[in-house]
């Protein structure tokens, strides 16, 4: 029984929801072990460099902010789990296109949605830490949202475009490291060892993340949309 | 439609729904994606900042 326009989008639906709890899950207990550590101890040198009392983000005093420990974690809970179900939605709205995939191909998806989404931007822009001496935020945005698409859709052209075309895919690929990303202009007081540790352990944890959502995706996928005739 | 047709596909199939169909869907996903990663990683109110702080540095969204 083919499916209908919105009987598609629900089960699509569903399946991120479904995945972006799973891996907000997974991305929170890394969190936890790699990089969290990594942001409480940058925060002490901001704290130290700037004179502001410790405790949370670097917002005015007066913004609200979680409370330290168990709220503080159970916001971060819900935020990875919307940002994991956003990766998902991308995902399968890839494998809806191309009509087909299995837990396997979804590796594949997986990591390039981690070339798009973190590895290229991290070309161009480190990893920010709390209290790093960072360009302007609005032109990082700006190059990192424009790297994401670039690299997105420069790789969608190399796997599926025809072979003239293909060329095109790696010029745009290449696009947002030839215009460059915003430098800041001065170091920070947080220690490089920190900064570095911090550049291994984003690429781990996302790296997992991503390798679980496009398994997990190309699974559900391949079991709940696409049923018994999925294409690999 | 008869019950007997549904009885006798039980498995749902994606892959016969056609091309438009699908491209629409898949566009309406990835905006619905695209929302949800701007407003975690992107959105300027300083409670949704801070809320998904942490987030914003694990995923290596531009922040600060």
């Amino acid at each position: 029984m083919p499916l209908s326009a919105a009987g598609l989008a629900l089960r699509l639906v569903l399946v991120a929801l479904l995945a972006g709890a799973v891996g907000g899950g997974l991305l929170t207990v890394l969190q936890a072990i790699k990089t969290e550590p990594l942001i409480r101890a940058a925060e002490t040198f901001e704290h130290a460099a700037t004179g502001a009392a410790p405790g949370g983000a670097t917002a005015a005093p007066e913004e609200w902010e979680p409370a330290p420990g168990l709220e503080r974690w159970s916001y971060t809970l819900l935020a990875n789990a919307l940002a994991a179900t956003g990766y998902a939605l991308i995902l399968l709205a890839g494998f809806t296109i191309r009509r087909g995939v299995t837990w396997r191909s979804g590796l594949i998806w997986g990591l390039g949605g981690f070339a798009a989404f973190v590895l290229a931007p991290m070309l161009g822009l480190p990893p920010p830490l709390p209290g790093t001496e960072l360009a302007d935020l609005a032109g990082r945005q700006a190059w990192w949202i424009g790297t994401v698409v670039a690299t997105a859709g420069g790789l969608a052209l190399i796997a599926f475009a025809e072979p003239r075309t293909k060329i095109a895919g790696a010029i745009i690929l290449a696009l947002p490291h030839v215009i460059g990303a915003p430098t800041p202009e001065g170091f920070s007081a947080v220690p490089a060892e920190i900064a570095g540790q911090f550049v291994s352990a984003t690429l781990f944890t996302n790296l997992v993340l991503w390798l679980a959502l496009g398994a997990l995706t190309g699974l559900a996928f391949s079991r709940f949309v696409s049923g018994s005739r999925s294409a690999a | 439609m008869s019950t007997n047709q549904s009885i006798q596909a039980p498995s749902i199939d994606a892959v016969s729904v056609d091309r438009q169909t699908r491209a629409a869907v898949a566009i309406a996903m990835v905006v619905l994606g695209a929302v949800l990663v701007w407003g975690v990683g992107f959105a300027h109110p300083a409670f949704i900042h801070n809320a998904a702080h942490d987030t914003r540095h694990a995923l290596t969204y531009p922040c600060h």
